[in-house]
């Protein structure tokens, strides 16, 4: 498949499309053009129809840390001399949507963390579905230190998978989380092998690419208001969503293979 | 040729869909006087219980078709009144269920709010933008949003333009309930099938004086619920009801 980004790399293979942030020199540092390019390529990937899971990684040696300060400076010094430069508008504009697009994304989402994830870079990574890291990986809160806010829906992502305790800790003191940690955590959901990450990761996106796409979708959507509903709100709402689960082809034929004894063929519907 | 306006009857249903997609089911002059003929003509079948309005998935109606007016004149617009035919739309007495997804902007939102029960798709997005283009809401919209809303949000909602989501629609009280894009449609059928059960007379009654709540004085208003109520005893369904619940059966209506 064409590819004219420039700061990222995408691929199509199996179902699986592979999003490679690519400023390898500068740990995938994101700027103005991979902000854009990387809401485009998950632009891509929705209205594809032959994908059925997106995996996010880095290359290099970093996965992505975070804001390209650089760039800040540049965006800053020039507020200076003119319009004051101001955060709101660049969280709105760039991290804000690219949080929430992956946390709504109708296909699972799988973040290959093959190196550091830092600043805007983790809070990418909590927005996925799962995280498989690899060894020499690690994740770093690299806000306070710069006298910010943790963004990219950190605060509140971090704080569903690791709890208000270790998030604070990780936050305000700011410090490095390796893999390990990060597994003890209930932070990632895999680690392995530097050299395995890729072998992993593969195996579980096809697996994610081969289940019926309308319950995956679904799935998702309950558990987004795991937070927000109650217990009556959501039996509910996982009242409607299996209604329309339930009429899927993929689901009558699951039911069917099962009670004949032999693998379901799923269509996609 | 496609029509502006699909009506058909289903079961004890009057089912009218607002059908101009390229437009995003903005509603032109002609297209608003077919849905209120559509719908007078459902209110005035003995067979149809309820009716129910909608657009579709992407579209519930984006507004009134401004081509038409906007290069008319002051003189002109006074001719045309087109407004007036709203109050058609007003004055049905049967209730109106609205399957409301996507856009429901403009003349799309004060649709929406003449109707009675909403059922509203998670995607719905409801906004008043009038003021964007040197106008205001002219069916209702200024004082509707108000009444259900408050000032303090309707001026926010009527002079900034902005949209807001299904979820702050269900907070703020401009619709009744908001389920997930693929049941909002069957839901909303679902609503109508119930009322279609219900005696009629008490729906008829019911919904005038819920909307004769904003209309005067609370003291005229339970008056008028008073009158009503006791209006409803010359029927055969208030002494089926209340018979059967006694009874511990369930009713059998007539409709009468």
């Amino acid at each position: 498949m064409a590819n004219s980004f420039g700061t990222l790399k995408t691929s199509l293979q199996d179902g699986v499309f592979t999003i490679t942030l690519n400023r390898p020199d500068v740990l995938n540092v994101c700027n103005e053009q991979m902000g854009s390019e990387l809401s485009a390529a998950l632009k891509t990937a929705q209205r594809e129809k032959t994908a059925r899971c997106v995996v996010l990684t880095g290359a290099g040696r970093a996965f992505c840390a975070g804001q390209d300060l650089r760039e800040l400076d540049e965006l800053q010094s020039a507020g200076d001399r003119g319009e004051k430069f101001s955060f709101g508008p660049l969280l709105r504009a760039r991290y804000n949507p690219l949080a929430v697009r992956l946390r709504t994304f109708e296909k699972p989402v799988v973040a290959a963390v093959n190196g550091i994830a830092a600043g805007a870079g983790a809070g990418l990574a909590f927005a996925a579905d799962l995280r498989i890291c690899a060894r020499s990986a690690a994740f770093k809160m690299a806000f306070v230190d710069l006298g910010l806010v943790p963004d990219t829906g950190a605060t509140l992502t971090l704080v569903q998978h690791v709890g208000y305790a270790r998030a604070a800790e990780l936050c305000l003191l700011g410090e490095k989380l390796s893999a390990e940690e990060a597994l003890g955590y209930g932070l990632v959901n895999r680690v392995v092998a530097d050299e395995e990450l890729q072998s992993v990761t593969d195996q579980i996106a096809g697996r994610l690419a081969s289940w019926p796409p309308r319950a995956i979708a679904l799935t998702k959507r309950a558990l987004n208001q795991a937070w927000t509903a109650g217990l009556e709100e959501q039996l509910e709402y996982e009242a409607f969503l299996q209604t329309t689960a339930g009429r899927t082809a993929d689901h009558r034929e699951a039911v069917r293979a099962f009670l004949e004894k032999r693998k379901p063929k799923f269509q996609g519907k | 040729m496609s029509e502006p306006i699909v009506s058909e009857k289903q079961e004890r249903i009057g089912l009218v869909r607002i059908n101009r997609p390229d437009k995003l089911n903005a509603v032109d002059l002609e297209t608003m006087d077919r849905l209120v003929t559509a719908m007078e003509h459902f209110d005035r079948d003995p067979e149809v219980r309820c009716m129910l309005l909608t657009g579709d998935e992407r579209a519930f109606g984006a507004g009134v078709d401004i081509t038409e007016m906007a290069d008319a004149s002051m003189a002109e617009m006074y001719y045309r009144n087109q407004f007036a035919r709203w109050d058609q739309l007003w004055a049905v007495q049967k209730p109106i269920v609205a399957a409301v997804s996507g856009y429901a902007i403009g003349g799309g939102c004060e649709l929406v709010m003449s109707c009675d029960i909403i059922i509203a798709s998670e995607t719905a997005r409801f906004g008043q933008p009038e003021t964007g283009i040197g106008v205001i809401p002219g069916a209702g919209g200024t004082q509707r949003v108000t009444r259900a809303i408050g000032k303090a949000r309707a001026m926010d909602l009527i002079l900034t333009g902005r949209m807001i989501t299904a979820q702050e629609a269900l907070e703020a009280g401009l619709v009744s309930r908001v389920v997930p894009l693929e049941n909002y449609y069957d839901e909303a059928l679902g609503v109508c099938r119930e009322l279609a059960k219900r005696p009629p007379l008490a729906l008829r009654l019911a919904k005038e004086a819920i909307l004769r709540a904003h209309a005067g004085s609370l003291r005229d208003g339970l008056d008028y619920e008073r009158k009503l109520f006791y209006t409803l005893f010359a029927t055969d369904d208030q002494k089926e009801g209340m018979r059967a619940f006694i009874e511990k059966r369930p009713p059998v209506y007539v409709g009468r």
